[in-house]
This record gives C-alpha cells, structure tokens and sequence, in this order.
C-alpha cells in the first residue's frame, strides 16, 4: 500500500505546477536547493571554528541562541510549511483503512524541506564537535536532542495551524524576549542554555524531548482521525464576508474602481495577506545594510541598494506579479468594457502609493544619519519613476495563475524564475547602482543621488508614453495569458 | 448583428470548429447545442476575442472582435466561474461590474430587485464571499452580472447546468424575456436539447467543429434534434 501511496506522491511532485514544464526554472531551482543546502552545511561546519575564533565556547554559545533559532522556525513554519490534508479527499472514499491514511500523511511531513534543512546544519556541526575531541555518545546524545525538537516544531505546525495568525504572536515573542535581552532586562537564555546543554551534559535527559516528541505524534495522529471528514479537518475555511464600499474611491472613477478591488484583493487573500506582511519585513533589511553590521554591506553603493529594497519592497513583492493576481478571472476582465491602460494604471498607482507609506514608515532611518535616509528617498523616487514600470512590464511575460487561497508560495514561487521577467529584475537594480557609481567615481556623492533622482523624475516625466508601451505588450501577451491562465495548478 | 467569416480554430493541426458562414440577425435568440467537444465554448470564446481565430474572422456590431475593443461596451457574458472574482461578495461583484459599465449603485439594485426571485434568497446578505458559494449559486450571480448594463449581446455557456429545476425555470423566464426584446440577441449553448428549443428561436447543432443543423425552432424541432442526436 505504502507504494502505491509513493507512487502517487511521485507523480505530484514532477506534476505539480510549482515543479513546471520549463528546463530553465528546474535548473534555477535546483542551483537555490543546492545554494541553500550549501549555505546551511557551511554554516554547520564553520560555526564551530568561528565561534572558537571569538573565543567563545562553541557548544555553549549556540545553545544560547536555540531557543530563537527554534522560535523563528516555528514562526517560519507557521508562514510557509503546507499542512498535508489537500490530497487525502480521493483517498477517502477507496477501501483504505484511516489509520493507513494518516499514517502516510504525517509521515510524509517528516520528509518535509523545513525538517532537513536542519539536518544539514546540525549533522556537519556535531560532527566538527566530536572531530575537536567532544564526547562522542554525549554529543549524539545532544543532537537527538536538538532533532527531536526540530520534529516536535513539525508536529506543531500540523496541531496550530488552525489558529490564525499565530505566527505573529511568535514573531512578537522573539521580538520581546530580543529585545528584553539586548537591554538587559530579562535573558531567557539564562533559563534555555543549560537546559539545551543539558541534552549533552547529562546522560538520558534527551529522551525528555523524544518522549514530547512522541506523544505529540501520537496526539497529532489522534486529532487527525478524529478529524478526518470533509465538514471537520478537511472542510475549507469559508470567511465571514463583510462588505466594504470604499466609497471615498468612487471620485477617482475607473481608477478607484479598479484600486477598491485591489484593495479588497489584498485584504481577503491568505497570499497577498503575505505579501503585505514581506514588505513590511523588507522595511528593515536596511537595517543590514546601515547600521554597520556586515561590513561588506557599509558602502555609499549597498546602501542605495539598501534603500532601494526598503522602499520598494511592496513592488517587488506585489507588483512582481501583476497582472497573476487576477489571474483566477483574467477572462471577466478581458470581456469587460475595460481600457488596458485604467487596469495598468490603477496598479500603478497601488505601487506608487506602497512605496511612498513604506518611505514614510523608513524615516526611523534618520537614527543613522540623514545622508542615509536621503538615499532611501532617492531610492523611492527611482522605484516610482522607473523600477514601477519594469516591474508592469515585467508582468506582461508572467503567466502563472496566482491561487489566491494558498498562502505558500510567496517566496520565490516559479514566477520569480520567469526567464524574461528575471532579464527585467536588473536594470531594477544594476541600472540606479550604475548611476550612483557614475557619482561616487567623480567624488561626489550628491551628484550620484542626483543622477539616480533625475532618472527616476525622467521616467515620471514620460509615464505616458511608457503606460503606452506597457499597454501595447500586454496587448501582444493578452491570448498566451489567458490560456496560460486557464491552466489551474 | 453576428457575422461569422470563414472562422476556423486549429491546435496542433486539429480543426476544432470551422464554420464558413453565420449570420445571427438582431434580436435573435440563438440556441447552440452539441455534445462534449463539439465546439460550443470555442465559437464563444472567438466571439469574445478570448482565443485568437487561425483563420477569418467574428463581426459583432460591425465590429471586427480581434482587430476592435469596442464590442465589449455593447456585450454581456458568462462562460464559467472564471468569470467571478472569489473574494469579492455577490452586491461588490455587480457594483464592480456595475461600474465598469458605468451604471451607478441605484441602477444595479434596481437590476438586482428585479430578480430577487431569481436569487431565491441565497446570494444577497448572505455574509459569504463568492468563493464560498455553491456552484449554481455561483452560476446565478454571473448570469444576472451579464444583463448589467442593458447589453445588447447577451452571451451564455451552459446557463442551465448545475442548476436546480425551480431555478431552470426562472431563468428560462429570463431568457425569454430577453428573447422578446428586439434589441438584444441572445446567444446560449446548451447540452439539453429541450431547454434549448424552449427559449431560442433558432438552433444550430455542431458536431465536431461544424454546422450540421441550422433550424428555426417550431414544434418538430425537439423531435428533429432528438433523433439527430440519438445514435
């Protein structure tokens, strides 16, 4: 029975939509599975020599920071880990005992990505311990320790992702307990490294997270039998509908048609919910980039780049995938009395205004000096004046239907890996890097926030004849879209 | 009103529907039927420029669809639930409609009013998005969003599917309705023959991409189609 279950997991998997038709965006995703898994086995291996390196004890600093580590992987799984219930339904009806089903789709999470990507870096990381003369059994004892709790997060996962919104509970969680510890107010690693520790000093206390680990599973199995009927478990969730007129649009005709719907499409939607939420984080990539940190990232060009991702990241993460969002009813719109340019336009217009409130919201920026928040400023007048456009453009040549239920996907889904709309990412932030250099090559700074400014004030100068452009290709796209629309995933 | 021209589709060397000439004069209620594959949602997915035509061409108006957007000011359609916007609940949804057609709120309840009958209750101020819907329930809201606006095109795939006997017969009252006014061609495909011949004044039956069957309905119609149809 297991084969056949195997079997068809298989064929989901080199079927699924995600997985695609298109060579080069296997090949794409292959590098990032390698790049990833790379960067976690490195880190596994060099966090020891590193951490020696700052004299600090290895073992003992990075049970300091489990506990966030496991916090944040919570978190992430909340965001990200699909939960296996979509494919049971067929299952159900065929002469299959329930106990085999449920079985099958926990185990199946256990072969989860969210569950070896650990793997790879705690694997490499005891190994180096037990190669610099740890106690070997002590440490395997401490990594099945840690492994326990990475699979006790999974279990987790399946059990509360039910509840809405958990995550950001979570997140406030490791915010507090963060910041509380930088100022010196509470440590709670005081309390969570010797526990941690403890896996590996003494002998048997790592069976405690095993035996959790081992009723959970046996709860999760339990809640999910019980769960299994299509008005329990499996039912979809149907919102409580509340109607909203928006009204205060209506004086921008068309447009404030099309933006009141656009409106309506983030606030209602589990996957544009997300992209709401990524720009918000992108707020604080600058952070990287300003405060000194890294120091590869402390010059005059990353910070433009910097500010270009803080004040655009609502376009890189929405507008990215215009016009997908509509994808679920590309035909009622293609059928309406809709002029291309008021549907580009209204778009236009929601990242025009992201990127201003996202500038706006930036301004705590200033803490590092003004210079730094005028290149953020800069930067959101080149993503206005130009990077709007491409990321429109750009949209002309991305054909995959969004689902808008599914809040997975929205980190680099196969639509990032669009080979043309990919050609279009670079000028969004090769070109204005460019100019900057142009400036800082002559010694002056300002002169290369000015280029960078008149570029983007040169591409507002000339939306019209650009929205004209724009209109024109996603006229050409218009017949391959809605086909390629047709195709659900 | 229609004006078919030497329309063909082609995949991959497959003809898929190949008409050489049809003309669907205004006010015509026109009945399409056929089995699976015979073309129906093919010749209405040219006639709404949502397929390019591998040769000739559709003139609705005097308006050639594939070369011309203004079709769209003058025409109503409902293919399948592709056409509803989940998140939005049914009143936004005609709004949203509503507005693109440039009628205000008042003329949209007024179209709504009228056809609470239709409704039977399950669509308006029912707190629940489109999405969550049943499917003929879906089916009701996108048929009434295509009268928004006095279309004087009127384009329905399988409006009678997946709906329930009481609703069929309403909706064929629609139908008829629309049928009598002389300025709005009506065009529906159907797979029941019976429903058809009750509300269109002429049937085409395609088989295979072609035209085997043009009739004007009079009572041996059902009977002609029955044993056309009938193996």
């Amino acid at each position: 029975m297991i084969k056949k279950f195997i079997y068809l997991e298989w064929k989901a998997f080199i079927r699924s939509a995600s997985f695609g038709k298109n060579l080069t965006m296997k090949i794409i995703l292959g590098f990032l599975m390698i790049y990833f898994s790379l960067i976690f086995i490195g880190m596994g291996v060099g966090a020891f020599y590193v951490l020696k390196e700052m004299n600090l004890e290895p073992l003992v600093t990075l049970n300091k920071f489990l506990i966030y580590y496991f916090l944040g992987d919570l978190v992430i799984r909340l965001l990200l880990q699909p939960i296996p219930v979509l494919n049971i339904k067929p299952l159900l009806v065929l002469p299959l005992k329930k106990t085999t089903i449920v079985h099958f789709s926990l185990g199946k999470t256990i072969l989860s990505f969210f569950n070896w990507i650990h793997a790879l870096f705690f694997i490499p990381f005891t190994v180096v311990l037990i190669l610099n003369g740890y106690d070997v059994v002590q440490i395997i004892f401490w990594h099945l320790g840690v492994m326990s709790i990475i699979y006790i997060n999974n279990f987790l996962n399946i059990i509360l992702s039910n509840i809405d919104k958990l995550f950001a509970l979570f997140i406030v969680l490791i915010v507090v307990l963060g910041g509380a510890q930088y100022y010196q107010l509470f440590d709670i690693t005081l309390f969570t490294t010797p526990f941690f520790l403890s896996f590996y000093e003494i002998d048997g206390l790592f069976l405690v997270p095993i035996l959790v680990l081992i009723v959970l599973h046996y709860f999760t199995f339990k809640y999910f039998l019980k769960n299994l009927y299509l008005d329990a478990g499996l039912s979809v969730k149907q919102d409580v509908a509340s109607t909203e007129n928006l009204s205060w649009l209506n004086q921008f005709g068309t447009l404030g048609t099309f933006l009141k719907n656009d409106i309506k499409l983030i606030k209602r939607n589990k996957r544009s919910k997300t992209t709401i939420f990524m720009s918000f984080m992108f707020l604080f990539y600058g952070l990287l980039f300003y405060s000194g940190g890294i120091e590869s990232y402390d010059k005059p060009v990353m910070h433009l780049l910097g500010g270009i991702f803080v004040s655009g990241g609502f376009l890189f993460v929405f507008g990215q995938f215009v016009p997908s969002w509509d994808s679920s009813y590309y035909q009622l719109m293609m059928t309406q009395n809709i002029p291309y340019r008021g549907y580009i336009m209204a778009k236009w217009w929601l990242i025009v205004i992201a990127t201003v409130v996202s500038t706006i919201l930036a301004s705590f920026y200033l803490y590092f000096g003004w210079q730094i928040y005028l290149t953020i400023v800069v930067a959101a007048i080149y993503n206005i004046g130009v990077n709007s456009h491409l990321v429109l453009l750009g949209g002309a040549f991305t054909k995959t239907p969004i689902d808008l239920s599914n809040a997975s996907g929205a980190f680099g889904d196969k639509k990032a890996f669009n080979v043309s709309a990919m050609l279009l990412t670079l000028p969004k932030i090769l070109l204005p890097l460019l100019l900057y250099g142009i400036g800082l090559y002559f010694n002056n700074k300002n002169l290369g926030l000015l280029l960078v400014a008149g570029t983007g004030v040169l591409g507002f100068i000339f939306r019209d004849k650009v929205f004209s452009l724009i209109e024109k290709r996603y006229k050409i796209e218009k017949y391959s879209t809605i086909s390629a629309y047709k195709q659900k995933s | 009103m229609i004006q078919v021209n030497q329309l063909s589709k082609k995949y991959n060397g497959t003809t898929v529907l190949n008409i050489n000439n049809l003309e669907i004069p205004k006010g015509q209620s026109f009945g399409l039927v056929g089995n699976n594959g015979a073309g129906k949602t093919t010749f209405f997915s040219l006639l709404l420029d949502l397929i390019q035509p591998s040769t000739g061409f559709i003139k609705s108006n005097d308006i050639q669809v594939n070369t011309s957007e203004n079709w769209k000011s003058f025409t109503g359609s409902f293919l399948d639930e592709n056409f509803l916007i989940g998140y939005l609940t049914p009143e936004e949804y005609f709004y949203f409609i509503g507005d693109l057609r440039n009628q205000n709120k008042a003329d949209i309840d007024a179209l709504l009013a009228k056809h609470e009958e239709f409704f039977n209750g399950e669509i308006l101020k029912n707190k629940k998005y489109l999405r969550d819907l049943s499917k003929g329930n879906q089916k009701k809201v996108g048929i009434i969003a295509t009268l928004i606006g006095n279309p004087e095109v009127v384009i329905l795939d399988e409006p009678f599917a997946n709906l329930d006997p009481t609703t069929v017969s309403r909706l064929k009252k629609i139908i008829k309705e629309l049928a009598d006014d002389p300025n709005v061609t009506v065009l529906v495909s159907s797979h029941d023959l019976q429903h058809t011949v009750e509300v269109c004044s002429r049937i085409v039956a395609l088989n295979k991409g072609e035209i085997v069957k043009d009739i004007q309905t009079s009572k041996e119609t059902l009977q002609e189609l029955e044993l056309f149809f009938a193996v």
